[in-house]
């Protein structure tokens, strides 16, 4: 019907040159930068800043002998696991709550967890130190109280790291699942109450289940983004707690070591696209973009 | 959906409400202490408060370097938007409305800078440039920005032209009007609420970011959030405090009134289209 009007849905070279410069910008910026890191990884390193063209695998038999690189390696994949599950146990109940609610301002609370992502990353990172810091809340409460005589020190741990990844990567987590629980047609809630399920064993058979897909979407996306990340062991992390995406900042920009840096960065991206791929092989890709679009 | 009624449903309930507040407390408790801190007094950024003043902000508005690194983002933030905005509509419409081959791989591409860690964005365009000897430039910043931010925008446009139904465009169109004038007099005016969600979008992502721009910034510029960690690596000063509190009063300010604009003109279309059918 409208082929004559000459809209068609099979008009290849209309499609293409719409399409054509997303593509193009996301090749040239993304897809060939990551080639030519993964050419760099041979490069031969002469001094700071300084790299020639010759073929080595110093890079990578430095990367694989030492056991300084293995060590960040197992602690971020460490820290990234610990942040998704943390986020996955604490992250379902809201998610929970804001599908099962009658609370007639539901798009309010559905709005508190967006508004966290206009709020600038950095500073809420930050915002932590006020928490956890010498001068922070729990210790000024603490000394006031006399309940402790000299501040605790709960900032600059890994435990701190955890908490300011868990703060950014909640709204990730709910979302998702808040998604996938939509997503679930409620008459199969009712038609198992009403052949005698309690609430308990409705939600373990019926709704949770249906529900995870959204907390496996939400799992891989907080994994990836906690052991991507940069600021946040910087700002909360001692010098013990930086993570490989720390590692991978020092030794380019403050060792200016590019070969070794660009070693070191496809080793990161190896690792998360392998769990990307691992996941996107059992569930599709289609669950993240939902919660994305979300 | 209600809250259930019997035994252990009812306790399930009431820890899952009293989890979801936590989860809210926990969201917000740190965000408000900056900004209660910023109106305080003393010397110090931390606490007990001392008492109420504005000083910091007369500080803060001194500091030129503040003031300069807020025109650079304003700038790269500003011409984000627009360009990330005009590209990704051109995507989500080949996506939404036409069948191509190859178009599951570009829908996977246009996605994937957003499932790449910044970090190895960041190094990747990088090496790159160095590869080829050009330096790091404002061009650079932004293009990388674009990059960052065009998988949302174009998840935002698809997600709208999908709930769009192509009766309208076939009525134009049968009705002889040509594709341009038809993609600007009902799909552009119909798609209106997300054009305006994807450029408040990119214009949030790149006014925020930090690990990629410390990569690829010129040498010596600083954008809004790489001079707040360089302003961190001093010290927590009641500056930084006031500095965060103007920036989450404009970045939330913004979205907000922008999100009210666009809720009454969707609001206006949906009611127009109901009349439609």
């Amino acid at each position: 019907m409208t082929a004559a009007t000459g809209w068609s849905i099979n008009d290849r070279r209309l499609a293409w040159a719409l399409a054509a410069p997303t593509v193009i910008l996301i090749i040239l910026l993304m897809i060939v930068p990551i080639v030519v890191m993964a050419a760099y990884t041979f490069f031969t390193f002469v001094t700071a800043g300084v790299e020639e063209a010759t073929f080595t695998l110093a890079n990578w038999q430095e990367f694989l002998a030492d056991s300084y690189y293995h060590g960040f390696l197992f602690k971020t994949v460490r820290v990234g696991l610990v942040t998704a599950i943390i986020c996955a146990l604490v992250g379902y109940f809201p998610a929970y709550y804001i599908w099962a609610t009658d609370f007639r301002h539901k798009w309010l609370l559905l709005l508190l967890l967006i508004v966290p992502f206009w709020i600038s990353f950095t500073i809420r990172t930050f915002s932590w130190i006020h928490i956890l810091g010498e001068q922070g809340l729990i210790n000024a409460t603490l000394l006031q109280l006399g309940l402790i005589t000299e501040p605790l020190r709960l900032l600059y741990t890994e435990a701190a790291v955890i908490m300011g990844l868990v703060h950014f990567l909640l709204p990730y987590m709910i979302l998702n699942v808040y998604v996938s629980l939509e997503g679930i047609d409620r008459s199969l809630i009712l038609a198992a109450r009403s052949m005698g399920c309690t609430s308990a064993q409705a939600f373990r058979e019926v709704t949770l289940p249906l529900s995870l897909p959204g907390l496996a979407a939400g799992l891989l996306l907080c994994f990836v983004l906690a052991a991507g990340s940069y600021v946040t062991p910087q700002l909360l992390g001692g010098p013990r707690d930086a993570l490989f995406g720390n590692l991978i900042y020092d030794t380019i920009m403050g060792q200016l070591n590019w070969p070794l840096g660009a070693t070191l960065s496809i080793v990161l991206f190896l690792l998360l696209g392998f769990v990307a791929v691992a996941y996107s092989r059992y569930m599709g890709l289609s669950q993240i973009m939902k919660g994305m679009g979300a | 959906m209600n809250a259930p009624t019997d035994g252990s449903g009812r306790w399930g309930w009431r820890f899952t409400c009293v989890m979801t507040l936590l989860v809210y407390v926990f969201m917000f408790a740190p965000i408000a202490a900056t900004v209660v801190l910023s109106f305080n007094a003393s010397m110090f950024g931390g606490f007990p408060i001392t008492g109420f003043s504005l000083h910091w902000y007369e500080v803060l508005m001194q500091n030129e370097n503040v003031l300069a690194a807020f025109r650079t983002s304003l700038w790269i933030a500003l011409l984000t938007a627009a360009l990330t905005t005009a590209v990704g509509i051109g995507a989500a419409l080949a996506l939404v409305r036409f069948d191509f081959p190859g178009k599951s791989s570009v829908n996977t591409l246009a996605i994937l800078p957003a499932l790449v860690p910044e970090t190895i964005l960041g190094v990747g365009l990088l090496v790159m440039i160095k590869a080829i000897d050009q330096p790091r430039s404002y061009f650079i910043l932004l293009l990388g920005h674009i990059l960052l931010a065009l998988p949302f925008v174009v998840l935002v446009i698809q997600a709208r032209l999908i709930g769009i139904r192509r009766v309208y465009e076939d009525a134009a169109l049968s009705l002889g009007a040509t594709r341009g004038s038809t993609f600007r007099e009902i799909t552009l005016p119909l798609l209106m609420p997300a054009v305006f969600a994807s450029v408040l979008l990119a214009f949030t992502i790149s006014f925020d970011n930090t690990t990629a721009s410390l990569f690829w910034r010129p040498a010596g510029v600083e954008t809004m959030p790489t001079q707040i960690l360089a302003m961190l690596k001093v010290s927590i000063s009641p500056e930084v405090n006031a500095l965060g509190t103007l920036m989450i009063a404009i970045t939330i300010g913004v979205p907000l009134i922008g999100g009210i604009a666009a809720g009454a003109l969707s609001g206006l279309k949906t009611r127009r289209s109901k009349m439609g059918d």
